[in-house]
């Protein structure tokens, strides 16, 4: 699968007048700062791209653009088919007016990651198998692939595309780390610990919302932190327990509908692990009421809308601790 | 001479409007005692509690937090015990992941013909804060 294919079928359904737009990834002033983007005609297809650096997920903007009158062109990435078919779950997308072309994802890249390791002066990013060659300024430099990917393609859960109109992926084999080895390193410490480890990490947060706007799954149309009424609305956190507060709500909101697409993490400017707020939830839902993988398809009900007669008292879960 | 403060637990306790606020209004009738400082806020359902309820009655003070809503099975509207039960859980787990003392947060069934049950809870849970001190880890100093 190359990248001229991939441009070569967008302008092909562009042509046709099948589809009236396509949404993709964009260049940018650098090799790595691209940003999602959408083409209305052949000539702006000039600047589409898709290399290592389009780790954003597309399925989002879908809610919008799938509104639009004629067909939309999408191309996704495995985890943006989770998105995408929970959203669809959601009567959030018109299925009709889409069309999903499935593409081959092999990790994508953190810049921040990359910038860590003293690389200055960046002039272009090239992949080459298990290698990154950035050519800087300064010259070339080498490093593996693995130490700069993205958390997100770390811990990537599937390179299966579990929705999509047309495919064009060839397959990749998923090599990825244990995705709740962090949480449960996590619940291994004491409680003390854990306080002081998410008072270190939440007193970064500068309440910028990256999180929550750019999350599939957090697109009510009216946000409670939107709410003026709710007195934290478009302000920065007063103190501990408005930082504390926000991320527990943001979370808990998207809990059972979150497909661990690892978004908010990728966005935050703060680097701020949110991911392992959302997987707490994941992993609690899968121990508690059985396993489950949002977005794996558009039909069975989330843990958070259905219940069992037995399930498990808040009091039992923390083994009685009356 | 600065004038010390003493400690009083505060408890919020949400109670459904079928089960168990007829409970402690069993417990009241039935002139059982349980601790003054568990201030009651009736809701249609144990179901209606949202986590921001939660969050926000720590933030105003509150030490700890107790849900009491009707026995599984007997509620109300058929299921909002069960959903609550779900998302209470979930809840109180993350609350825990983030440090914050797991007793300080409890859920209990307690049906209207439970009145000694209501008085008994919320004297050992009130106990149980007591012990534990004043809620400092999701306290906003705004609302002291």
């Amino acid at each position: 699968m190359q990248v001229s294919d991939i441009k070569k079928k967008a302008s092909e359904m562009l042509l046709s007048g099948e589809v009236k737009r396509v949404i993709g990834w964009k260049k940018g002033e650098f090799d790595y700062d691209l940003t999602p983007a959408t083409f209305e005609s052949v000539e702006e297809l000039e600047d589409f791209v898709y290399d290592g650096f389009c780790g954003a997920n597309l399925s989002k903007y879908l809610i919008k653009e799938s509104k639009k009158e004629g067909k939309t062109l999408v191309f996704m990435k495995p985890c943006d088919t989770y998105s995408f078919n929970q959203l669809l779950k959601e009567h959030r997308i018109v299925r009709d007016n889409v069309y999903v072309v499935a593409i081959d994802c092999e990790g994508k890249l953190d810049i921040d990651k990359i910038k860590s390791k003293g690389i200055k002066g960046i002039l272009s990013v090239k992949e080459d198998g298990d290698e990154v060659i950035i050519d800087t300024i300064y010259g070339e430099s080498k490093v593996v692939k693995g130490e700069v990917m993205l958390e997100k393609c770390l811990t990537c859960k599937s390179k299966e595309h579990v929705a999509y109109d047309e495919s064009m992926a060839q397959g990749v084999e998923n090599v990825s780390l244990d995705r709740f080895s962090e949480v449960a390193k996590l619940e291994a410490m004491t409680a003390d610990e854990r306080y002081e480890f998410w008072r270190g990490e939440l007193s970064k947060c500068i309440r910028c919302n990256a999180c929550r706007n750019v999350c599939p799954a957090c697109s009510c149309v009216k946000c409670v932190f939107d709410n003026d009424a709710s007195g934290v609305s478009a302000k920065s956190n007063a103190n501990e327990f408005e930082e504390s507060m926000f991320h527990i709500i943001r979370a808990f909101h998207v809990a059972g509908r979150c497909t661990d697409c690892g978004e908010c993490s990728r966005v935050c400017p703060q680097h701020i692990p949110l991911h392992l707020i959302n997987r707490k939830f994941i992993k609690d839902i899968n121990t508690l009421y059985g396993e489950y993988q949002a977005g794996a398809d558009v039909d069975s009900r989330g843990p958070l809308t259905n219940y069992t007669t037995d399930d498990l008292d808040p009091s039992d879960i923390f083994g009685g601790n009356k | 001479m600065q004038e010390v403060k003493e400690y009083t637990p505060l408890i919020v306790a949400f109670c459904c409007n079928w089960c168990s606020y007829a409970g402690a209004d069993l417990a009241g009738s039935s002139r059982l005692s349980y601790p003054a400082n568990v201030k009651i806020i009736r809701v249609p359902c144990s179901c209606r509690v949202n986590p921001m309820f939660i969050l926000k009655a720590f933030q105003r003070g509150a030490d700890g937090v107790i849900m009491c809503g009707c026995h599984p099975g007997d509620c109300h509207y058929t299921s909002g015990n069960y959903y609550a039960r779900r998302r209470m859980s979930l809840l109180f787990s993350m609350l825990d992941y983030m440090g914050i003392e797991r007793e300080r947060t409890r859920v209990e069934w307690v049906s209207a013909a439970e009145g000694a049950k209501f008085a008994n809870v919320m004297n050992e849970f009130a106990k149980t804060i007591n012990e534990l001190g004043e809620n400092k880890r999701l306290e906003d100093l705004r609302c002291k």
